[in-house]
């Protein structure tokens, strides 16, 4: 089994509006955290990965009519699909092809925005159903003319990982020949203040597998890869194969990972089990690594029990983008497809001292190393833990 | 290709489940409809039990019910389909940050808001660690949860798979639907719903879910054939895409023996379902339920119950019939949804 | 039994939705967590807020909640001793 080939990719995020800029950043180290500009929120303590584009400016380069009625979590994934179609060579997708698309947030942006004026200002009431993620992910439908299997992923911080691995399913199985997969979600004030409720937010740039990290920075992102059967690759350059996968539930705690990774540690189980390979044949994990002081031991244990003593190399990417929930499943897919095509690795950023219960040491610096197989882990509420493994192309 | 058996089914709804049986149907006026109150306390711990909205509750006592029947005590997968969400807790974190200009906020809510609250307490209360999915695809949620359970059971390890659809209302942002249109602007008798000339419809809240296995048992109620869901299309080829499907399925139109439509009595859209009414499946027995339990996006997970129960006791009741045509055995069910003219969905149960 | 007490017990039973529960049933020394009332974390942070509005207690570290939500009886001293209102 070759895996399902990935044969096109398209992202927009904190560290760059295309797949070069973004390149470009991760190479340098530069990362895209800052305090809040765009979003309108009182948190301006608050750093987050924050993509410096208005929704304004979206909407032109996207050549949107003034009266449009997009959420920004579509604007990001508009934006991110046009890079994926540019450099598709194809003109339009063709009739047939799938979309799936993962999101937590949806288009609660504009629920917040207008939640008091849906009574009286008429005009506002077209975004009444975007409380409706599927409203968000059917706008991006229509945009591109995608007419046929259109659904929603919403498992929270797994969500798009989620979708990446039900469109591989839905090709293998025969039922699909084409789809677009992967996720968008925006900044909001919901998440910054739900976050912050649950006191997970850092206050500085996030450290992920630090021994003193203080939390997460919330981030902004799209990311989506084309995903096509054997039959319909034709000699066009194959970027990477979504070679195993694997979702399983942790059944701890609403919203905290088990002591022992159980959830992280079965959906990477049934991964490698999927993918066929040794565990030792992995040469690169882009972990969840949040950057909470849960989270990152609970994967760590999980790495453990998994590896044991020869956990491969790993790093969380998320220093550099911040933790775009629903989005960061597909946007580390992408970084894990750049590492296989260009042979390297992304650092992980702000990073001095092990933690004390694992001593687990990531990649701290920029690399150059062989890489054939990667795993990408995403871990969201709800114990949704989800696991793929990408593998270059022959 | 492995079969998907139903074997277990719940259903919570505006009516009764003994609606079924012959028992005088609810009848409401104000276009939005409640779910019937349940013993939720007969099944689920009390500690749980009070952090939980509507929805939560719904499904989680559906979902166990439904596992009961089917003597499963832990599914290897739990997929969940919700529109909406938990709308609730979404409201009340919503309103709380906006009155309290982002001041100081309990976390409950922001932690229910998620879309994949039921599918996560139901995997918690299981403690089921096995594939756990939640679709938000306004009215093929609950269809595109089905396509995951045909994907899931490729799976030669899969056995049991619990499927659910489940929707909640909330005060503001339901009453918000008022405003664009999509609830009806008078106050509407449910029961005479299909009669009405005017846009929109009536919403509800409804949970309804299925235990599916790889075995028949004893007690199985049908075979789950196949789903498919279509984002946008054009009327004029409705019926060849339901003909494809068929014919996927090795079905010519005449063997549908009872179709269920989603007709829900706004004049905009129902020309979906009137076209089908007299057109392929003019011969056909049809049956209507948004008349009794409204509609909301996860609601073709009650016309999957009805479906079940129909195949499983051979007899339909007269309260669904939309036309005067009879079926004395019922074999193959079609179900089609839409709303808003967006979303179309079909499912095929067979009887065993 | 003071008046904080009791206040505590009704403000944790209206927080916390512990709806079928009665002040009386609360003993002033009983474990919240654990093998106690059976509260978790999430109710933890419910109560970092109800320390915060009504008695204007900034906790930084969730963890220091540990020994302070131990029982009624250490909220209580806690409370006394750090309230700003």
């Amino acid at each position: 089994m070759k895996g399902i080939a990935v044969t096109g990719m398209g992202i927009i995020s904190a560290i760059g509006s295309n797949l070069e800029e973004i390149y470009s950043s991760l190479i340098s180290g530069k990362d895209g955290i800052s305090y809040p500009e765009i979003l309108a929120t009182n948190h301006t303590n608050l750093p987050v990965g924050e993509i410096k584009l208005s929704d304004l400016e979206l909407s032109e380069i996207l050549n949107l009519p003034k009266a449009h009625f997009y959420t920004r979590t579509a604007l990001l994934a508009m934006h991110a699909i046009k890079e994926l179609l540019k450099k598709s060579e194809l003109a339009q997708f063709p009739e047939d092809t799938g979309f799936i698309s993962g999101t937590s947030v949806g288009g609660i942006d504009k629920i917040e925005a207008h939640f008091y004026d849906f009574q009286d200002i008429v005009e506002y009431r077209k975004y009444i159903q975007a409380q409706h993620p599927g409203f968000t992910t059917e706008k991006i439908a229509e945009y591109f003319g995608l007419t046929q299997t259109v659904t929603t992923i919403s498992t929270a911080c797994s969500s798009s990982a989620n979708a990446i691995m039900m469109g591989a399913q839905l090709i293998e199985s025969g039922r699909l020949k084409r789809v677009i997969v992967g996720g968008s979600d925006c900044l909001t004030k919901f998440t910054l203040n739900g976050f912050s409720s649950l006191k997970i937010l850092s206050e500085n740039k996030n450290r992920p597998f630090d021994n003193d990290r203080e939390g997460l920075n919330l981030g902004e992102a799209a990311a989506y890869l084309l995903l096509e059967a054997e039959d319909c690759i034709k000699g066009k350059p194959v970027l990477g194969r979504v070679k195993g996968y694997g979702n399983s539930n942790d059944a701890f705690h609403q919203t905290a990972s088990s002591e022992n990774g159980e959830g992280a540690f079965q959906a990477i189980s049934k991964a490698i089990k999927k993918a066929g390979i040794l565990s030792s044949e992995i040469d690169y994990i882009n972990v969840h690594g949040t950057a909470t002081r849960n989270n990152d031991l609970s994967e760590s244990v999980a790495l453990k029990r998994i590896f044991g003593r020869n956990v491969p190399d790993f790093s969380s990417t998320k220093s550099f983008t911040g933790h775009s929930l629903g989005a960061a499943g597909a946007v580390e897919a992408v970084f894990s497809l750049l590492s296989i095509q260009n042979n390297e690795i992304f650092p992980n950023l702000n990073f001095d001292t092990e933690m004390s219960e694992t001593g687990l040491t990531p990649v701290t610096n920029f690399q150059k190393k062989k890489i054939r197989t990667v795993l990408s882990n995403s871990f969201g509420f709800g114990g949704n833990c989800t696991s793929l493994i990408f593998q270059k192309d022959a | 290709m492995r079969k998907l058996y139903i074997n277990g089914i719940s259903s919570i709804s505006p009516q009764n489940e003994a609606i079924f049986k012959g028992s005088t149907p609810q009848q409401y006026e104000n276009n939005i409809l409640p779910a019937q109150a349940q013993d939720y306390k007969s099944l689920l711990q009390p500690m749980m039990l009070r952090r939980m909205s509507k929805g939560v509750k719904m499904g989680l006592f559906c979902a166990k019910k439904a596992l009961d029947e089917a003597e499963v005590k832990i599914p290897d997968v739990i997929l969940v389909g919700t529109g909406q969400g938990c709308m609730e807790d979404t409201e009340k974190f919503l309103s709380n940050m906006l009155e309290s200009e982002e001041g100081l906020l309990s976390p409950t809510s922001f932690i229910q808001s998620t879309h994949n609250t039921v599918a996560g307490q139901i995997a918690l209360d299981l403690n089921c660690n096995g594939h756990n999915m939640t679709f938000t695809q306004n009215s093929v949620s609950f269809e595109s949860a089905l396509i995951d359970a045909l994907l899931q059971q490729n799976d030669q390890n899969i056995k049991n798979i619990l499927v659910g659809g489940v929707d909640e209302t909330s005060n503001e942002l339901t009453g918000f639907q008022r405003l664009d249109g999509q609830i009806k602007k008078e106050g509407h008798r449910n029961l005479e719903l299909y009669s009405s000339q005017t846009s929109g419809t009536i919403i509800s809240e409804a949970a309804a879910f299925f235990a599916l296995g790889s075995e028949k048992l004893k007690h199985s109620y049908a075979e789950f054939k196949d789903v498919e869901i279509i984002n946008s299309l054009d009327e004029k080829i409705l019926e060849s895409r339901i003909e494809n499907f068929l014919k996927r399925n090795d079905l010519l139109v005449s063997q549908i023996d009872a179709v269920i439509l989603g007709k829900n009595g706004d004049i905009r859209f129902d020309q979906y379902y009137d076209q089908l009414q007299n057109g392929m499946f003019s011969a056909t027995c049809q049956l209507g339920y948004k008349h009794l339990v409204g509609d909301n996006n996860a609601i073709s997970s009650y016309a999957f119950w009805l479906a079940s129960k129909i195949l499983k006791e051979k007899k339909i009741p007269r309260i669904f019939k939309l036309n005067a045509l009879n079926c004395a055995r019922p074999r193959n069910i079609l179900i089609y949804n839409q709303y808003l003219g967006r979303n179309h969905g079909l499912i095929l149960l067979q009887d065993l | 039994m003071s008046d904080l007490h009791t206040e505590l017990k009704k403000s944790i039973i209206e927080q916390l939705n512990l709806e079928d529960m009665e002040v009386s049933e609360i003993e002033n020394d009983e474990h919240l967590f654990g093998d106690g009332l059976g509260l978790d974390s999430i109710d933890a942070l419910e109560l970092i807020v109800l320390l915060e509005k009504d008695y204007g207690i900034k906790l930084t570290d969730p963890n220091q909640g540990k020994e302070i939500f131990n029982s009624i009886n250490t909220m209580a001293d806690f409370i006394e001793k750090n309230r700003t209102r």
